[in-house]
């Protein structure tokens, strides 16, 4: 009976091309915003995916994302480095500087000083150059959107070209010379980032008594992170953040206070609630239109039970076909979108948890069309 | 056995000894109060292995009514039916469709032909119901439909064939499971004259050959020479039963069916 539900569904081309096209643009609509909204939110920790060596971030109490680092007293770092269970920990700067570039146009950096021994915190990939040839006097590495946007050079006939290694900057009026091209995650909150030395960086910034804006610390081996951060806390006095903890705090901020989470949430609802009308309308008519059909099996002598079983393997056949094509839009807008800097991020999760979004909007339309075939008098079939 | 087979008027058989349907005062009420309507209002029935008994009345008179108490689709109000010694009253839901399952067969005046199944898919429902693994059934269903002469049509979709092809589908499915009563409403009244005999001719062919007990609910007055008896019904009584020399009568006054 079961093998004559799925042909009772799919016989009818039209109708189930119907069915199939519904289900699919409800599964491209919850897939392909939460996805989105997935690709934003992620970039609210790029900082903290671009330095994977971090195992905690020492900071200030008040700190609330990644780019509202407040200075912190050089004692915090030695402090941090004679806790029980650090392996290593560097400083790390970070601030909005000004760059003057060749045209003698103006543009807010974010300078990104990494310690000079190790250049731990430093870029992980690398286009053009090395990150050891940050140990180069005057030397910054820059990133690639920057070099390509907001830190182009216009040269003489008027036409532009991107930063390249030999390039020279004035940052801060300190002369500055481009070593390096590196990549990094997309960020939430873009702005032209150049990687330097710590000592350098400080060169760059204007003076101040407190200058750093994290310590990064290393745990050594099969230490408890969580429990590390908190005995730096309560050993420096600041606060110590596992790298996870830190990049849920940023993105809890971001969210919050952007409106990203209303205004996506909205749409995933949104996404849900048409779904799920158009699913359950989708179905309905199905039924409504083979009630004659069910009607007669019934009279048969198709019990209830088996006539339910028919709907949900007809419902969940296919729904599952439909998510699949769905799912399989969304991520195809996805790729198409990436190239004009769309977030877009559909890991599995995100594929199982829209999978089973999308099973409970099959199971609430199944349970509604069931309703009406569980109240269908097989009687039915003697009306004309 | 094949249509070709068949007799053309079957001399109306006395009833056999053993009663299928025993109704006596059947009520059934639809709605309550001011807007009620009482379909049936205490009707009594026998009706007996191996005949074919037929149903006749103006419309709204309980027919359909009655072959729904009869066949199990339908729960009565008051009285007594019992169809093969049981009585649904005593049946949950699950047992009167099982009941159903082996017991009877339908066929239905729009035919009820799942339009997306082939013609044998069709067939063999009733089977697949019973729990006949599928290529089990669909070799059954072949085996009918070839005695109805459809044996070339086998994966043909419903809706390639004519009314009395479709009927005569139909006419299978309801019998592919070997049920001892079949309950028919309006076989022909879809059909032209030459189809509505032949699919009769195929009905008491097969009424005869298995041993079936068969109701059918009938407006066509032409198809009366197939009856063993007809019941006639008005107002949700059974009014009449005319058999031997009135049932000859009855069949030459089909243009004033029943006398009236």
């Amino acid at each position: 009976m079961i093998r004559l539900a799925i042909k009772m569904i799919m016989g009818d081309r039209l109708k189930y091309l119907g069915l199939l096209i519904g289900l699919a643009f409800a599964a491209t609509l919850i897939t392909q915003q939460a996805s989105i909204f997935m690709g934003y939110t992620r970039r609210t920790w790029a900082f903290i995916d671009d330095t994977p060596h971090a195992d905690i971030w020492v900071m200030d109490e008040q700190v609330r994302f990644t780019e509202d680092s407040k200075p912190l007293q050089d004692v915090v770092l030695y402090r941090t480095r004679g806790v029980p269970g650090v392996d290593w920990a560097m400083p790390m700067y970070r601030a909005q500087l000004p760059v003057r570039l060749a045209d003698g146009s103006l543009e807010m950096t974010n300078i990104i000083g990494v310690d000079d021994a190790t250049l731990l915190g430093g870029p992980v990939r690398m286009l053009d150059g090395s990150l050891e040839d940050l140990r180069q006097a005057d030397s910054v590495i820059v990133e690639r959107r920057a070099a390509e946007g907001d830190l182009k050079i216009t040269q003489a006939d008027g036409t532009t070209r991107p930063l390249r290694v030999g390039d020279t900057l004035s940052i801060n009026d300190n002369a500055a010379r481009v070593v390096g091209i590196c990549d990094t995650r997309d960020p939430f909150y873009w702005q032209p980032s150049l990687y330097t030395t710590y000592s350098r960086a400080l060169q760059f910034a204007p003076q101040q008594r407190k200058l750093m804006s994290y310590v990064l610390v290393g745990a050594k081996p099969g230490e408890d992170v969580n429990a590390l951060a908190t005995r730096i806390s309560d050993f420096t006095g600041e606060k110590a953040r596992t790298a996870k903890d830190f990049a849920s705090l940023t993105m809890w901020y971001t969210l919050i206070n952007t409106g990203i989470l209303v205004n996506f949430g909205i749409t995933v609802a949104l996404g849900f609630v048409i779904g799920l009308l158009v699913c359950g309308q989708t179905f309905f008519n199905y039924v409504v239109d083979n009630a004659r059909y069910f009607g007669a099996l019934k009279a048969l002598g198709v019990t209830n039970v088996k006539l339910l079983a028919m709907i949900f393997t007809q419902v969940l056949v296919v729904g599952g076909l439909g998510f699949g094509l769905g799912a399989g839009c969304a991520a195809i807008t996805g790729i198409l979108l990436k190239p004009v800097g769309v977030g877009f991020f559909m890991p599995w999760q995100l594929l199982v948890g829209s999978g089973v979004g999308m099973l409970l909007i099959c199971l609430a339309s199944a349970g509604i069309s069931a309703i009406n075939i569980l109240r269908l008098e097989p009687g039915i079939v003697f009306k004309s | 056995m094949t249509t070709a087979t068949m007799p053309t008027q079957p001399p109306a058989r006395p009833p056999s000894g053993d009663v299928v349907v025993a109704c006596k005062g059947v009520t059934k009420t639809y709605g309550k109060g001011d807007s009620a309507v009482r379909a049936l209002r205490g009707v009594d029935l026998s009706v007996h292995k191996g005949e074919m008994l037929m149903l006749v009345g103006p419309s709204g008179c309980g027919k359909t009514t009655l072959i729904s108490v009869v066949a199990g689709v339908l729960d009565r109000d008051g009285g007594d039916c019992s169809v093969l010694g049981k009585d649904y009253a005593n049946m949950n839901q699950a047992q009167k469709a099982a009941f159903r399952a082996v017991n009877v067969g339908f066929v239905f005046q729009a035919f009820n032909l799942i339009p997306t199944l082939t013609i044998a898919e069709n067939v063999a429902v009733p089977l697949l119901i019973n729990g006949v693994p599928r290529a089990q059934a669909l070799a059954r269903a072949k085996e009918v439909l070839t005695l109805v002469g459809l044996g070339d049509r086998t994966k043909d979709e419903p809706r390639k064939l004519s009314g009395g092809q479709q009927q005569r589908v139909a006419i299978s499915r309801a019998i592919v499971h070997k049920p001892k009563l079949l309950v028919c409403d309006e076989p022909t009244s879809a059909l032209d004259h030459a189809t509505g005999q032949k699919v009769m001719e195929l009905l008491r062919g097969v009424a005869a050959g298995e041993d079936l007990t068969l109701v059918v609910v009938t407006h066509d007055a032409r198809i009366f020479e197939f009856a063993d008896r007809i019941a006639e019904m008005d107002d949700g009584h059974i009014i009449r039963i005319i058999e031997g020399q009135g049932l000859r009568k009855a069949t030459h006054v089909a243009e004033n069916p029943l006398g009236k």
